[in-house]
């Protein structure tokens, strides 16, 4: 090797050489397979580059993704509770129920009358009556408060009907007629409609939703300036290499490459931290959630991220993290010359 | 090769630092370019790299208007020449081989390509062994050399230096000059930049001249 490039240097005419090395330049030498293999070769090592910067300096990265995964962990603990939050008016949803509630002076015999009454209407798919006694002894077993009720010397409760229309929400207008002629009996004290809570509650999920989603964003922006200038620092860090491959020749996107790589790196593992923190977390609470739900008669159960949302979590951190580096990179490079 | 035309270049804080150049260096020439400090060396070189773009007139590098290239042109058109310095410019958590790699890599060679091109530049420069060590193992002389061999790896048909052998004793500056008249055989242009005169008187080479800005001998 060491004769040929001699030999070459000796006796070739200089004009030849300097076309052989113009063209040698410009099409940068090798087959289009060596060639595709050095693309990959510089991807590959920018990859594996930037991550061993990142294990180089463990405590800097520790502290960086530390605080971001917290970051990331808030966001998603918002958006769990949010889908919880759902899941619980969700259950509600198919609930078309009216209560009415009978004047103290209507008899058992007069109520039961009633309910036959209004189990005849064609848009009532079932009517359950509950007397007194049931609904003492209901709110007994319950309430928790047996021992107080047992001192009343009379039972404060009132007969309930409980009418389930056959429609469900979507017809709210039939649902809402039947409700007004159940109020005009002379023997309903009060009538109640579970549409009415549900749709409460529901407004109230839909204003803790967009709460959320406005505090998410913050969160998303905290998370992309927390990496831009974890990067600017990496490049104010390693300026002197820039400058010397930008002599050498490096286009612009050479240079990139490695930092959008440690950005990268950055979110995802900020991601995955944050995926931890979040499932630890609702182990902890999930114990309590079940015996809460358990008292409420059960049917509910805490949901934890599904794989595709932690697959998005992770995607959406990564994403930040290019983003956020990239941006950075486009500010501060145009200032960083020999 | 090298062509400035009429070239003048100004800065904001210190008023016109390069007044009115011109000159042309051809292929397979060598040339010095000297001055006092603060004549407007420096500059000239920046401009020729392409890091800076001058105010009026015309630089040509290899057939190609500075003036005119885009951004996104500077990169290849850096490639065509091989920068040279007095503090080395090597990255010191990169060993040799790495080091004098870098052309390659940026310029998309192949890993095969590069081993031999690498080891083929560090034998011209005689550190062949050497390519496992990192730059402040190696003497000021070395490190030197191993900064020519990365400027030569990619065979550019321009070497530019900017005060080469500053930090080198007159053998070594000899050993490095002797190594610019070998590339200058095979048809590159070699621009160095020194104010060592002795090494200037020395070599009956031809001198571009700097005084505040003009270039009073050519």
């Amino acid at each position: 090797m060491k004769r040929e490039y001699k030999n070459r240097i000796i006796k070739d005419p200089p004009v030849k050489q300097v076309r052989q090395e113009i063209r040698q330049t410009k099409s940068a030498g090798g087959g289009l397979r060596d060639k595709i293999n050095a693309h990959r070769d510089v991807h590959a090592h920018a990859l594996f580059s930037s991550l061993g910067r990142l294990v180089a300096s463990p405590f800097t990265s520790i502290m960086t993704i530390a605080v971001l995964a917290i970051a990331i962990s808030l966001a998603s603990g918002f958006y769990i509770l949010v889908n919880n939050l759902q899941q619980l008016t969700g259950n509600f949803e198919t609930s078309n129920q009216i209560s009415l509630f009978l004047r103290d002076d209507v008899s058992d015999m007069h109520a039961n009358k009633l309910a036959n009454n209004v189990r005849d209407n064609i848009n009532v798919k079932e009517v359950k009556l509950i007397t007194r006694e049931q609904a003492l002894a209901d709110f007994k077993s319950y309430s928790g408060f047996g021992a107080v009720i047992e001192r009343l010397e009379e039972n404060p409760l009132p007969i309930v009907i409980e009418v389930l229309a056959k429609n469900t929400l979507d017809d709210k207008e039939t649902l809402s007629s039947l409700f007004k002629s159940f109020q005009q009996y002379p023997e309903v004290d009060f009538a109640q409609m579970d549409t009415q809570w549900v749709e409460r509650l529901q407004s109230i999920v839909s204003l803790v939703r967009l709460f959320t989603s406005l505090v998410n964003m913050l969160l998303a922006a905290a998370v992309l300036f927390i990496i831009g200038n974890t990067v600017r620092l990496e490049l104010h860090a390693r300026r002197e290499e820039v400058v010397i491959a930008k002599l050498v020749g490096a286009t612009n996107s050479f240079i990139y490459r490695p930092f959008l790589y440690t950005g990268f790196w950055i979110g995802f593992l900020s991601g995955m931290s944050a995926w931890f923190i979040v499932t630890i977390l609702m182990l902890i609470l999930r114990q309590s959630v079940e015996v809460l739900s358990e008292l409420y008669g059960g049917g509910f159960h805490l949901m934890f991220l599904s794989f595709s949302e932690t697959l998005a979590m992770i995607s959406l951190t990564s994403f930040l993290g290019v983003l956020g580096s990239w941006v950075v990179l486009i500010c501060q490079l145009q200032n960083t010359r020999p | 090769m090298i062509s400035f035309v009429n070239v003048w270049k100004r800065y904001p804080e210190t008023g016109d630092v390069l007044r009115n150049v011109s000159f042309q260096l051809k292929r397979g020439e060598i040339a010095f370019l000297t001055g006092h400090s603060g004549a407007g060396k420096s500059t000239l070189l920046r401009l020729i790299a392409a890091m800076e773009r001058c105010g009026r007139g015309q630089i040509l590098v290899d057939g190609q208007d500075l003036s005119q290239a885009k951004e996104s042109q500077l990169p290849y058109i850096r490639r065509k020449m091989g920068f040279i310095y007095q503090d080395y410019k090597l990255l010191k958590d990169r060993t040799v081989f790495d080091n004098v790699a870098l052309p390659l890599v940026i310029a998309g060679f192949g890993h095969h390509e590069i081993t031999r091109r690498v080891r083929a530049a560090l034998d011209k420069v005689s550190l062949t062994g050497k390519e496992k060590k990192y730059p402040l193992a190696l003497s000021g002389g070395e490190q030197q050399r191993v900064g020519i061999a990365r400027a030569v790896v990619n065979k550019p048909p321009i070497i530019i230096a900017d005060e080469p052998t500053g930090n080198l004793d007159p053998d070594l500056s000899a050993e490095i000059m002797f190594l610019f008249g070998q590339f200058q055989q095979v048809g590159v242009t070699v621009l160095i930049a020194s104010h060592d005169i002795s090494l200037i008187t020395q070599l009956n080479h031809r001198v571009l001249k700097l005084d505040h800005g003009q270039l009073v001998s050519s």
